[in-house]
């Protein structure tokens, strides 16, 4: 069993069956976004036990026992998230394609600020303490492609949605 | 394209320039847009405000519907596989493998496809949609390194695409043509574009350029692009009986049911398009083989066939922009004054299209130069047909002709935005039509002033931070207004004064349901909450391409010439007991959630008022927008200043844009908070085209070697700086709304406003994209 | 992607049991599924060595035991790796995106393939690596991405890692079982040039299992650093690399350690620049010399000769950082 959204779903029978598949073949699960199948793009990001992944490159049956959040699990259009909410009222995304990879995957981005994970552009490594600058924003998303060029308003969206979960 | 068709679109171009120069000369009056759109003089509306997206919610919560994701009962998955040659036939094609693999239910080949005929080629007729008109798995040959050869057809996508690696296939190849240098040593002939040639003189130039006190004679190229939308191209067939559903991911549904329906000789109202989410287009969600291989399979085993392209299979058989050699030459008296502008260069097609990327547009409309040559060359070369992609022709065309009017500023030693003022034309320098609107000297002055343009130091590297060299550059950004013929709208209005628009328009990104909310809400007078707004199907109607950035002119002409019959079918049931009696439809408007007099605001009925006195449940009409005569009567272009601050560094070469700047004059903006989006994402391409896109084509065999994400880069978070958009917001008094379209101008001018910050920086003058870091070591 | 059988490893001991002919072990999936899906890598049996040890640890003298199936990012977000190794911290982070080094593990990335375009088409390009003998399109193709130094004429791919950079340049030990022994290999003997074997990207046997990472101590290794140059700010192949450490004595450098990334087969240790640097002085003079000397065999392909030149300005500016002196 793998649990989604906080629900148990079997384990595929085909063995080849990503994660990904499983979200959105079989489970109808297509917030999950195919973009590139090749571990490029960041559209099929979800949340393993509050760490984001892709979901193309990962095997189903390698994630028996974990817990998986995907868009779906984060909010609902008639509840979002307060990170959804923030992306409409920046406008952080057009066509709306890479939007639910963005947005997981910023939910985890927040989570490893809070363990102290370095990243590419942190200055200083021996500290543990991180502040989330515009840089370090953006290099920790890069991992998610948007080709509609909604970037800025990507960036704002989770400064303003952190600004709100500080308040 | 057969000769026979290109003999047509030459003659429908002779007819246009008979019919244009008529309409030329007629009087404003009689051309659309004639009179200002009333919607113009009403400000205090919905319209321009920062409306957030309707579809918001949906998007966010990944409950939108692309194409993929729509459930449908019994669907097959489909796999395909791919030629690896570029010219030829197949010799042998071995499915016996494959179809004995578990899950498969059948391979199809070009020995059991339907008979269908070749897809109308785009541009070859009104509604014509196809990439190219090839025979889609018709025979044994093999036009292009990468066509579609066997379509394996499982249970899971899992067995369709393991059996497509078991599918052996050999070929007689034949000489093929891939190499640019070599066809273009063997010869050239003239670009046609849309029926006109590719070609327009003023006066010598050659003779004028020899004579100029200062010139500049640079030559640039720019290879091939890549649309990358994060959407993979995906399609659903699922016919019943004689009828064809189509689940797409399209920009042109109705285009798309009439070229299907004339492939299978059938009714077009036989094959329903439907595409209510697009994840991205650029130009690149258009007709190509896999929806008519999706068709061609759903019949031959009578089963709902999905079929997803992998992303390779979007490289291998979706066109994208082709590749350019350009020359620019300048001459100018030592004032600055152009005497001479010549704009030539070769671009790269197939046989089967009909673009020439046309790098020229720019140049004709730019400056006002004493003479004038513009020419676009083309070769035919074997390989995947090209398309358009984000402003074809000035995305590219603007870098040409933009680095060089730099280079030409910095040889005169004169600011390059005082160089581009002294030479701002009065009237359309080809046609000597007048402007309908051009207020870029505006757009530089105030984008100038923001940007802080007046602390650039003029001499390269003079800027130095650590390890990095800063420069600032600008270039100008042009872009047409385009409206197609064939727009049309349907109103429905109901009782209880709700109004649904359904036209078969596109949602893509550009916010088109939002924008077009907010212009019906105040065309009708109605609260926000009071418009749907239906698009994405093609039995709805208008033929409305979500390109050229022309959509937003066509649903607001097609929805005023429905609001306009349905305010006359309003006065016409109001009757005599309404204080409307007696008005033309032009004496009213849509106001308070009714119709009004416009004279004296106080002769007012609501709707539910008239339907419910006639005993109305709804009613509706439907109209067709007219022909797109304002584009012969005037000349209409959109315009942008760009300022870029880059950042080079010195041990390795990197570039990077630290810093941009886009001041629009776009005429009236719709939605500033979409339209930010626009921009922005206009400019970010440019930034990829700039730096570091390029679909890397071998020309030995004709095969694209980087059909990947992670290979073909596109900017990442990290590439992208804040970026600034601005504009006049001045409407243009000829186009529908005020507005002119704002999708694909932000590509334009920002690769040369790019590469004029890297020379201001370093001193280098990189004239081949992209510029990476290579080339500035 | 072939139809395989999948187990999960309880142990290192447990793993070796369940492997057979044609399987392959499974860490995080972000190469090998891939390379799956594009039936480049054809394995009949995955044997999933997740659940296997992925402590990270001091080790017996004073250095660190990493377990390999330690995820890329708990490893560089590791307090002792972050203060004593900061060079590996830095290799991992400008690696892929953040959610494949949250997936990927320390023994999947040693055994990570080449990027090379050619060797990813597997049904439209010839590739030795893919298939011995069957000629290489990448030495006249596009190969600004591939190697200078150490190629031969059957394959001119490049290594893609980063970690491992960081770990040639650190001298680590890789902890193997083979055959129900565990095995010591330096890190430098891991990784092969090509030579007419380019198929064998390791030294490896097909059924040796990476169980650990040893990083030996070194008194220096808080002064270390790494460097990446590549097209995109971020997630993108490295097209040069630096890993270095630096140990200043008074005003002399008494050792040094030095690694390239994206410019051969195998990660680059350079022994050569780090010989004539031992001892002598901590000047740019003296970083350039030695750069040069590194990179004089090396022999540029049609699209690549900028690496050369790109390598010898990294390496110095890398040097110049962690000696301090001014540029």
């Amino acid at each position: 069993m793998i649990t989604i959204n906080g629900t148990g779903v079997p384990l595929p029978d085909d063995l080849r069956v990503t994660l990904l598949d499983l979200l959105r073949d079989g489970l109808n699960l297509s917030g999950t976004k195919k973009g590139c199948n090749q571990g490029a793009c960041g559209a099929c990001t979800v949340l393993v036990d509050g760490e984001r992944v892709i979901s193309c490159l990962a095997l189903a049956v390698q994630y028996e026992g974990r817990s998986i959040v995907t868009i779906e699990g984060l909010g609902t259009a008639g509840s979002l998230h307060p990170l959804q909410q923030a992306f409409i009222d920046h406008d952080g995304f057009q066509c709306g394609y890479c939007t639910p990879g963005q947005i997981c995957s910023a939910v985890g981005m927040m989570d490893e600020i809070r363990r102290g994970v370095p990243s590419h552009v942190t200055e200083d490594l021996a500290s543990t303490t991180l502040t989330l600058s515009r840089d370090e924003a953006r290099e920790r998303m890069s991992g998610n492609l948007c080709r509609c060029g909604a970037h800025n308003g990507i960036i704002d969206a989770i400064f303003d949605a952190r600004q709100e979960a500080a308040e | 394209m057969s000769i026979v068709n290109d003999a047509k679109q030459l003659a429908q171009g002779l007819v246009e320039n008979v019919v244009s120069t008529a309409v030329a000369l007629a009087p404003d009056s009689w051309i659309p847009g004639g009179v200002p759109d009333p919607l113009i003089a009403h400000r205090h509306g919905h319209v321009g405000k920062p409306i957030s997206r309707v579809d918001g919610a949906l998007k966010v919560s990944g409950a939108a519907p692309f194409a993929a994701e729509i459930p449908v009962d019994g669907v097959v998955f489909a796999s395909l596989v791919y030629s690896t040659i570029a010219r030829g036939r197949i010799a042998s094609l071995d499915t016996r493998q494959a179809e004995a693999a578990p899950g498969v239910i059948a391979v199809m080949t070009y020995q059991n496809a339907p008979r269908m005929k070749s897809p109308p080629a785009f541009l070859s007729a009104p509604k014509a949609a196809g990439g190219d008109d090839a025979p889609v798995m018709q025979d044994d040959k093999v036009r292009w390194n990468g066509e579609p050869i066997a379509v394996v057809l499982a249970h899971s996508q899992e067995q369709a695409d393991h059996a497509k690696s078991l599918v052996h296939a050999s070929y007689e190849s034949e000489a093929a043509l891939t190499d640019f240098a070599e066809a273009r040593a063997r010869g050239s002939k003239t670009g046609l574009f849309m029926g006109h040639a590719l070609h327009d003189e003023i006066g010598d130039a050659d003779a004028a350029f020899g004579e100029s006190a200062v010139t500049i004679d640079s030559h640039f190229t720019t290879p091939r692009h890549n649309h990358n939308a994060i959407e993979l191209h995906s399609v659903t067939a699922n016919w019943t009986g004689d009828k064809l559903r189509l689940h797409d991911a399209s920009q042109l549904v109705a285009h798309t049911s009439w070229s299907i329906a004339q492939m299978f000789g059938m009714p077009e109202e036989n094959v329903v398009v439907t595409s209510p989410f697009v994840g991205g287009g650029f130009g690149g969600k258009c007709l190509w083989q896999h929806q008519i291989l999706a068709a061609a399979a759903a019949r031959l085993v009578n089963r709902p066939v999905r079929l997803t392209l992998s992303r390779e299979g979007v490289y291998r058989m979706v066109g994208g922009r082709t590749l350019t050699e350009q020359r620019v030459a300048l001459g100018a008296n030592a004032e600055g004054a152009l005497k001479a502008l010549i704009h030539t260069g070769t671009v790269a097609k197939t046989a089967r299209n009909a673009l020439p990327e046309p790098f020229i547009l720019p140049a004709r409309s730019a400056y006002a130069s004493e003479t004038m040559k513009l020419d676009v060359q083309t070769v035919e070369l074997d390989m995947l047909s090209n398309t358009f992609m984000r402003a074809p022709g000035e995305s590219v065309g603007t870098f040409g002709l933009e680095c060089a009017m730099d280079e030409l500023a910095a040889k005169l030693g004169m600011d390059p935005i005082e160089l581009r003022l002294r030479n701002e034309p009065e009237k359309d320098p080809l046609s000597g039509l007048p402007f309908s609107s051009r207020n870029l000297a505006e757009a530089w002055r105030s984008g100038a002033e923001r940007f802080g343009w007046s602390r650039r130091k003029p001499t390269p590297r003079a800027t130095r931070d650590g390890e990095w060299l800063v420069g600032v550059g600008c270039a100008t950004a042009t872009y047409p207004y385009y409206r197609m013929p064939g727009g049309a709208a349907r109103i429905t209005l109901s009782a209880d004064g709700h109004a649904t628009v359904e036209i078969a328009a596109h949602e893509m990104g550009m916010g088109t349901a939002t924008a077009h909310t907010q212009v019906v809400a105040d065309r009708l007078g109605l609260p926000l909450d009071a418009v749907t707004f239906l698009y994405g199907d093609s039995t709805m109607p208008g033929v409305v391409l979500a390109g050229g950035s022309q959509q937003t002119a066509s649903i607001g002409a097609s929805v005023t010439a429905a609001h306009r019959a349905l305010v006359a079918r309003l006065i016409e049931i109001a009757g005599n007991d309404s204080p409307l009696a007696g008005l033309s439809p032009d004496q009213v408007g849509g106001r308070d959630a009714g119709l009004s007099h416009l004279e004296e605001p106080g002769r007012h009925e609501t709707y539910a008022s008239i339907l419910s006195r006639s005993r109305r449940e709804s009613i509706t009409v439907e109209a067709n927008a007219p022909d797109p005569l304002e584009t012969m009567h005037w000349s209409m272009h959109s315009h942008g200043a760009m300022f870029c601050e880059v950042r080079v560094n010195t041990i390795t070469g990197e570039p990077r844009v630290s810093r941009f700047l886009g001041s629009f004059d776009c005429g009236r903006i719709l939605n500033p908070k979409t339209a930010t989006s626009q921009f922005r994402g206009g400019i970010i391409m440019g930034l990829g085209l700039a730096l570091m896109e390029e679909t890397q084509f071998d020309e030995r065999n004709g095969r694209i070697m980087n059909p990947s994400l992670a290979e073909y880069h596109v900017p990442v978070h990290m590439d992208v700086p804040d970026i600034e958009v601005m504009w006049t917001d001045i409407p243009d008094p000829h186009a529908p709304m005020g507005a002119r379209g704002i999708g694909e101008i932000g590509i334009t001018g920002t690769g040369a406003a790019i590469a004029n910050a890297i020379y201001n920086a370093t001193g280098k003058r990189v004239r081949d994209l992209p510029i990476t870091l290579d080339k500035l070591m | 992607m072939n139809l395989f059988t999948y187990a999960r490893a309880t142990s290192a001991a447990d793993a070796a049991s369940k492997f057979q002919p044609a399987a392959k072990f499974l860490g995080g999936g972000t190469n090998l599924v891939d390379l799956m899906r594009e039936t480049i890598e054809r394995p009949t049996a995955l044997v999933d060595v997740t659940g296997l040890s992925s402590a990270i640890a001091e080790g017996p003298q004073g250095g660190l035991l990493i377990g390999a199936a330690a995820r890329n990012t708990k490893v560089a977000e590791d307090t002792l790796v972050r203060t004593r190794y900061p060079a590996l911290s830095r290799a991992i982070v400008s690696g892929a995106s953040a959610q494949i080094r949250n997936m990927a593990t320390v023994g999947g990335n040693l055994l990570q393939r080449t990027r090379c375009t050619y060797f990813y088409d597997d049904e439209g390009s010839s590739c030795n690596k893919r298939q011995p003998g069957q000629g290489c399109d990448a030495i006249d193709g596009f190969n600004r991405n591939h190697a200078v130094l150490g190629a031969s004429s059957s394959c001119v791919a490049v290594h893609p890692s980063d970690m491992c950079v960081a770990l040639a340049a650190f001298d680590a030990v890789v902890h193997i079982q083979r055959d129900g022994q565990e095995l010591k290999i330096p890190f430098g003997d891991v990784h092969r040039l090509p030579g007419d074997r380019p198929d064998l990207d390791t030294t490896l046997h097909p059924a040796d299992l990476i169980v650990a990472v040893e990083l030996p101590p070194l008194s220096f290794s808080a002064r270390s650093t790494y460097r990446k140059v590549r097209d995109r700010a971020s997630y993108a192949f490295a097209l040069v690399s630096v890993a270095a450490a630096l140990d200043i004595k008074d005003g002399k450098i008494a050792d040094v350690r030095l690694a390239l990334g994206g410019v051969a087969h195998k990660p680059w240790r350079a022994s050569k620049a780090e010989a004539m640097l031992r001892g002598g002085p901590a000047t740019e003079d003296a970083f350039r010399a030695a750069a040069a000397a590194e990179l004089a065999d090396a022999e540029p392909l049609s699209h690549n000769g900028f690496k050369i030149e790109l390598a010898r300005r990294a390496i110095v500016a890398v040097l110049v950082e962690l000696a301090g002196v001014e540029a």
